[in-house]
């Protein structure tokens, strides 16, 4: 009778304990996805921490990270579409300023080893500095960001949770965007749920999936849906003549090679291609099958046989592109972990 | 072996007896002192320089890094300064950056070497060791990091020139920012230049405590144009990130002399 009487007071208390905590969820940190590979970022430098995730997050949204203070990094990257700049094609920032090239989802960024269409970064800590000092974009210094966000009351003892000290610097500024952008995972669209079982493709989803695999997966390589490889897929060059990986590394086998996008997520993104230059996903597979170019550097996976592009009946691309809509992860653009109203 | 432990253990105390000379570390500073040709560099937007090519010139800003010193004693021992003290960023327009000073060991030294840019371990390494002069949002204030092809510019130099064509600033301005480690994941240009002087024609530095001996070098930056490989502002008004660059990177070694030494 005793120990029944412990066991409920145990229940209860337990209860009790999980009413108050309800709404306020515990911090799991980052968590590896089972099917996902190891990610790439160096955790080992910069652990993932509450305070470090939340500091981060504040900086992500804070419109001081720009020289008139109008746009923080949330304006060009909106959680509603997977932190892409939905509807530009390329993308504006300060003073209606127009850049060369779409801006990217910041989904899964812990897998990847290079930034930016081109790759020109090769550590995530190092990415914010680009978006701030472009002209185009934020037109500011980081020296001078650093500046202001020191004059905000509440970023000393935010940095103090975080990093355990009131001290302002680069580094933490930028570990602590880092924390925020690695904590970025998408990892619910139904494709995930049938690689764990818990779902089942529909007839269309399942036949486009085989046809993926035949046929897209050589650089939209699962589950990431990229091989994170700079290629050039055929796509007409642009009206910039922008010339993609070849401004980083100058060799000519880079002339014309973009990063390959992850396809997480279509259905937020549009539109697409490093110039956002096709509004529907239907536009992106009639360019696979009839518009693909042989401009220098064309990929050898779109040259096959003799001939240029991927041959697809229009019911095969139907099915390809009802594939690519399980991909799409409302979780995550929902996820208010990451809204920048709570 | 014991027998052996107690020779080597006597050698060695015999041999610190021995030499007499404090080996502990001293300042020493190497003053960059930019010139043109025959004239001391003035930035003050009227003294005009003349290339090689004839081109008038003047000069609105000039920075460079010079990183990882090393001296060679007169006894042929090498001293590397240890590299988290050894990255400097030189500004014509700011005298207090004119001299590095490091602390090396004591003791007569005949050759200097260092790098003209930043290494490319450093240039990779985790955001920080990228302190003091190679903080991306410190006194370096950005002007000397390419944020979008992640590395440092080693050397900058800008002007105006008649010879440059107006750009879209209406500006007849010249512009040479010269970078380039390697390339991280894929091989790229590297435009790092290691400079050795020997320091003998010129007087032979003597570090000791309690002064501070100074390597007096000369920057000229006509030499810019005017190297290995000759170029004229109007064919080449602006270098950056190209393939160019390298042939100017290959003129700036020439820019450096050494022109006395005061102990």
């Amino acid at each position: 009778m005793r120990r029944r009487q412990w066991f409920f007071a145990v229940v209860i208390a337990l209860s009790v304990f999980a009413c108050s905590k309800a709404g306020v969820e515990m911090f799991a940190g980052f968590v590896q996805p089972v099917k996902f590979p190891e990610p790439v970022y160096h955790f080992n430098t910069n652990p993932v921490t509450q305070a470090g995730f939340e500091l981060g997050k504040k900086l992500f949204y804070d419109t001081r990270l720009s020289r008139d203070n109008t746009v923080s990094c949330g304006f060009c990257h909106i959680q509603s579409a997977a932190f892409t700049h939905h509807g530009h094609n390329i993308s504006h920032g300060i003073d209606d300023r127009l850049g060369k090239r779409n801006s990217q989802t910041l989904a899964n960024l812990a897998w990847s080893n290079s930034f930016f269409w081109d790759g020109g970064v090769f550590d995530l800590d190092l990415q914010p500095i680009v978006p701030i000092t472009n002209p185009v974009e934020m037109d500011e210094s980081v020296s001078s960001v650093l500046e202001k966000i020191r004059q905000v009351p509440e970023y000393p003892s935010l940095f103090r949770n975080a990093f355990g000290s009131d001290e302002i610097n680069t580094e933490r500024m930028m570990k602590a965007l880092s924390q925020f952008m690695v904590m970025l995972v998408s990892d619910h669209s139904k494709y995930d749920a049938v690689q764990s079982g818990e779902m089942t493709f529909a007839a269309d989803e399942e036949r486009g999936y085989a046809l993926f695999q035949g046929n897209c997966a050589g650089c939209h390589k699962e589950p990431l849906f990229t091989d994170h490889s700079f290629r050039n897929n055929g796509i007409a060059i642009g009206a910039n003549k922008d010339e993609g990986r070849y401004a980083v590394t100058l060799k000519e086998e880079d002339r014309y090679r973009f990063k390959v996008p992850s396809l997480r997520n279509l259905r937020y993104t549009a539109p697409y291609m490093h110039d956002g230059r096709f509004i529907t996903l239907e536009g992106v597979l009639k360019h696979y099958t009839e518009g693909v170019q042989n401009t220098p550097n064309a990929d050898p996976l779109l040259h096959r046989n003799g001939g240029s592009g991927i041959a697809l009946t229009e019911a095969e691309q139907e099915d390809i592109i009802a594939f690519l809509g399980t991909l799409n992860d409302s979780t995550f653009v929902n996820d208010k972990r990451f809204a920048e109203q709570p | 072996m014991a027998c052996l432990a107690l020779i080597v253990a006597v050698s060695s105390c015999k041999k610190d007896n021995d030499d007499s000379q404090d080996k502990s570390p001293a300042p020493l500073s190497i003053e960059f002192d930019n010139i043109a040709g025959d004239q001391n560099l003035a930035m003050d937007g009227t003294t005009e320089y003349t290339n090689g090519s004839g081109e008038k010139f003047t000069v609105t800003d000039l920075r460079y890094f010079i990183s990882n010193i090393r001296v060679t004693g007169t006894d042929g021992t090498e001293y590397t300064v240890p590299q988290d003290s050894s990255y400097f960023l030189i500004k014509e327009n700011e005298e207090e950056t004119h001299e590095a000073v490091v602390n090396v060991p004591q003791g007569d030294y005949n050759k200097i070497s260092f790098v003209l840019g930043v290494d490319s371990l450093r240039s990779t390494m985790d955001i920080s060791k990228r302190t003091g002069v190679l903080d991306p949002g410190g006194t370096m204030d950005e002007s000397m990091y390419w944020g979008w092809n992640s590395g440092y510019i080693f050397f900058k130099l800008e002007g105006l020139s008649a010879a440059a064509p107006e750009d879209p600033g209406g500006e007849h301005k010249f512009r040479y920012h010269i970078g380039g480690f390697g390339g991280y994941s894929t091989p790229s240009i590297n435009n790092i230049k290691t400079i050795e002087l020997d320091l003998t024609p010129g007087g032979i530095v003597k570090v000791r405590k309690g002064r501070e001996s100074n390597i007096h070098l000369m920057i000229d930056i006509t030499k810019v144009f005017d190297g290995a490989n000759s170029f004229k502002i109007a064919d080449y008004p602006t270098v950056m990130f190209s393939d160019f660059s390298v042939t100017v990177a290959n003129n700036l070694s020439g820019m450096f002399r050494h022109d006395h030494t005061e102990n």
